[in-house]
């Protein structure tokens, strides 16, 4: 009953920022210089002055300001995100060409970053100041400070050029025609490297905060309780501290989920994966405005979607959420 | 006579090599028989939790026992292997801890907790656990036990914490039951309450108490026996009623006369000067909530009126939650009040905007409540006092001289300036926040709970200080506090607070002789030994 009128509020707030976004995205094109016609024919290779009044009826740029706006907004608001002249394809139709491509790759890194932080991060708390402590904080730190880029073209040319363990680039073998449960397997060996990778840099995160939370909490009194209680150590860690540890880095693991459509450029770039990400490179360096618009449009829904659903979450991890709602 | 439930002969701890003595107890030897309540007395440092740890087998991994024997019925529990000490804790001792708003995981709920119970120890089956945990709820006085069961820790009050504390610890019906400080985080008429609770059960159920209190007037309450201890060693001990007639050792002495009494010295003359800070119908409501949710609103202050005058120390008690805080600082306007006016001597300060107000700050300065948390640690001690008054456009030179001045009149060496405030103790650090707050010459001392996070020897030469300073300054007190003892002996009239409201002013003699609103009869009601410290100091 509560979750519902939250989940209501937020949603209603979500709308306000979208559409704060869609006029950004409005005003932003005509800040550039020249009008739409000009970047749209630039993008079409024609510049002629008869070509230029065509477009501007066509697209209604020769009315008022605000009636531009308004059909704007009821394009956007019936998902209809604009034409990419470059592509002569529908905005929305590319978008979603690739969304999938690019939210397997992110969700593969989020999930693995995640489980494999956690239980790092746990592991090393248990045995803090042992060895093992050592090899994790470590590990942690280096892939922490390592760039990403060059850690995937590493990968790239140990475990594929070398060993020839895993596909080099692309998202499934071109021209093999697999089906089905073959295919799907197929990508799932092209996914490994690029997720590994991706999912690298927030498992150092999350095993790091994950350790120093459960070193922290290890300390509280309801701890000292569970120890008066006569509960086993291990009882105590997984059900007490634990639980209570893993909080903050559910946080931190919703700022996260919420780049899962944007973040992901270079492991796109270096693994020549059909994703958002190299659309919206390929786009901005062909000046593919429409295109960059709609992009940063569904990121920003993405954003709101994640950040919902991680508030979802931590009510339910965190009932004191509740009150203070 | 029968074996007593828990023996402790000549237990000694040893502590790591860098701290300040070699031994957190030595050669400590008591005992506890069935139904009966030992309580360990002394103040921060004396070893009285370490002796509590080290019967549950829970000592920090730094402190060691260095010898002797602590013995539960007969079993010598410092021979027990790991396995079989977790089964003692819980089924054979049972414990409760003195922050009851942490002590509890606060993402479990209330009937699963008291389930662990059960669980760790294999006791019952799982519809009998239920059942028991509803019994339990009922038995330490909390209602609706059926709703309590499926509750977090946030919904229930510091007081109901605590409850639940105790039908944890005593769910497996336990031969002993540790409590180590379990009413020092509490409101006084909840601390009365708890008392009440672990004595009936203790008779209910023959349990073995041992209570850990630097409290004297919870001894008086619920001590059959008490074991006084001073840096680790036992320097008396003996049957409650005895020790508190007739202190033999002169530590015991010491710490007994520091208690101040319920019973208020004779008034005070004070000169008839107009008011140094005036507050009329002053009022803060808190809200919650805006932007489509539905809000709610807290008074937590509500129309109170008081006037102070030069020298005067005026009293402001009650509970948490009463508002008294709030009032402390809305007169600062740390917290900006919602209503009311505030006056300093002549100057209406509620309007004025926070930069011309800034001169006028200099005229009313606070003592705060926590010495350790209360001064930066990465300034010397001589810039904190100093500070102030280059903020108002003294010379540095000047500040720093005035500032080794105030030292010495707080009763620290001048050349504490140049340390930083970790060197020091909590009392020094009080002392500390005095010269700070005197610092601007002020002619209105906020004291919120100034005292109440120290031993009460250190308590009592802090009190000594402040009265001292007052006649020496004739400044103007406003003093928060929860404690009825340190109010009477502090205070020349005294307003008690309830939900916001001042329901009694009176002079502090008349308030404790004929209290005239119930609230403060209940008040008076609930301080703990009341009868066995109404001696006048």
């Amino acid at each position: 009953m509560d979750l519902l009128r939250f989940v209501a509020m937020r949603l209603g707030k979500g709308v306000i920022v979208l559409f704060a976004i869609a006029v950004l995205n409005f005003f932003l094109v005509r800040a550039a210089p020249g009008d739409p016609a000009q970047v749209m024919a630039g993008e079409a290779g024609a510049g002629d002055e008869v070509f230029l009044e065509q477009l501007r009826q066509q697209f209604g740029l020769d009315r008022p300001l605000y009636e531009q706006l308004w059909t704007y907004l009821s394009n956007y608001a019936t998902l209809d995100l604009g034409f990419s002249y470059r592509q002569q394809q529908p905005v929305l139709d590319l978008i979603l060409d690739r969304l999938p491509a690019t939210l397997l790759l992110t969700g593969a890194a989020f999930f693995i970053s995640l489980a494999l932080g956690v239980v790092l991060g746990a592991l090393a708390a248990r045995r803090v100041g042992k060895w093992s402590d050592s090899a994790i904080t470590t590990l942690a730190l280096v892939f922490y400070a390592t760039p990403l880029f060059w850690i995937a073209l590493m990968s790239q040319i140990v475990f594929s050029l070398k060993l020839g363990w895993l596909p080099n680039v692309g998202f499934e073998t071109i021209g093999a025609g697999y089906t089905g449960f073959e295919r799907a397997l197929d990508i799932g060996r092209h996914l490994v490297m690029p997720a590994l990778t991706l999912g690298l840099f927030f498992t150092a995160i999350y095993a790091r905060m994950m350790r120093a939370s459960m070193l922290e909490v290890a300390g509280a009194d309801f701890v000292k309780t569970a120890y008066a209680k006569g509960l086993s150590p291990s009882v105590i860690t997984r059900r007490h501290i634990a639980r209570n540890a893993i909080l903050p880095v559910v946080t931190l693991a919703g700022l996260q989920a919420g780049q899962l459509v944007g973040g992901a450029i270079l492991t796109e770039t270096v693994f020549a994966w059909p994703g958002i990400g190299r659309l919206m490179f390929e786009a901005l360096a062909q000046r593919d405005y429409s295109v960059l618009l709609g992009v940063f449009f569904v990121s920003s829904a993405m954003v709101v979607v994640f950040n919902l659903v991680t508030d979802i979450i931590y009510r339910i991890v965190d009932p004191r959420i509740e009150a203070s709602a | 006579m029968s074996e007593p439930v828990l023996k402790v002969d000549r237990l000694s701890l040893s502590l790591p090599s860098v701290a300040d003595r070699a031994f957190a107890l030595k050669d400590a030897s008591f005992e506890i028989n069935a139904g009966e309540t030992l309580c360990v007395v002394g103040e921060s440092g004396s070893g009285k939790s370490m002796t509590a740890h080290a019967v549950m087998g829970l000592l920090p991994p730094a402190v060691k026992v260095a010898g002797g024997s602590i013995k539960l019925a007969a079993r010598e529990l410092l021979k027990l292997s790991d396995r079989e000490m977790r089964q003692v804790r819980g089924r054979d001792i049972g414990m409760i801890f003195q922050e009851p708003m942490t002590s509890l995981n606060p993402l479990m709920r209330i009937g699963d907790q008291i389930r662990e119970m059960f669980e760790a120890h294999g006791a019952l089956d799982p519809s009998a656990r239920q059942k028991r945990a509803l019994e339990l709820i009922e038995e330490v006085g909390l209602p609706d036990p059926a709703r309590i069961v499926r509750v977090y820790p946030h919904q229930l009050s510091g007081g109901q914490r605590q409850r639940v504390m105790i039908a944890m610890a005593l769910a497996l019906e336990p031969k002993l039951l540790i409590a180590d400080e379990p009413t020092t985080a509490l409101d006084v008429t909840t601390q009365a309450q708890i008392l009440k609770l672990v004595d009936r059960l203790r008779s209910d159920h023959g349990t073995a108490v041992l209570f850990i209190t630097h409290d004297f007037g919870v001894v008086a309450e619920i001590a059959d026996r008490i074991v006084v201890l001073q840096n680790g060693e036992i320097c008396e001990a003996g049957k409650t009623a005895e020790v508190l007639r007739a202190p033999t050792h002169p530590y015991t002495r010491k710490l007994i006369a520091a208690v101040p009494s319920i019973t208020p010295p004779d008034a005070r003359a004070l000169a008839d000067a107009p008011a140094a800070l005036t507050v009329e119908g002053l009022a803060k409501t808190y809200k919650s909530g805006g932007f489509f949710a539905k809000g709610r609103q807290v008074k937590a202050v509500d129309d109170v009126s008081f006037a102070i005058r030069p020298g005067e120390t005026l009293g402001l008690v009650g509970e948490s939650g009463s508002g008294k805080s709030t009032v402390g600082r809305c007169c600062l306007r740390l917290i900006e009040p919602d209503d009311g006016t505030i006056r300093l001597e002549t100057v209406e300060i509620q309007a004025m905007t926070q930069r011309a107000l800034r001169p006028h700050r200099s005229r009313i300065q606070m003592i705060f409540q926590d010495p350790y948390a209360s001064l930066n640690p990465r300034r010397s001690v001589g810039r904190i006092i100093a500070e102030g008054p280059v903020a108002q456009g003294v010379d540095r030179k000047a500040a720093m001289r005035r500032a080794r001045e105030l030292l010495d009149l707080v009763g620290l060496t001048p050349a504490a300036a140049d340390r930083y405030p970790h060197e020091f103790s909590g009392g020094q650090r009080q002392r500390i926040g005095i010269a700070r707050a005197l610092a601007l010459d002020p002619k209105v001392l906020i004291a919120d709970e100034a005292v109440s996070a120290l031993d009460v020897s250190v308590q009592a030469q802090i009190l000594d200080l402040i009265r001292d300073i007052q006649k020496r300054l004739g400044v103007a007190i406003l003093f928060v506090t929860h404690d009825l003892r340190v109010a009477a002996q502090i205070c020349d009239r005294i307003a008690v607070m309830q939900s916001g409201r001042i329901v009694e002013l009176a002079p502090t003699a008349e308030l404790f002789a004929n209290p005239t609103h119930d609230y403060t009869r209940k008040l008076l009601a609930a301080v703990p030994g009341r009868d066995a410290f109404a001696h006048a100091n």
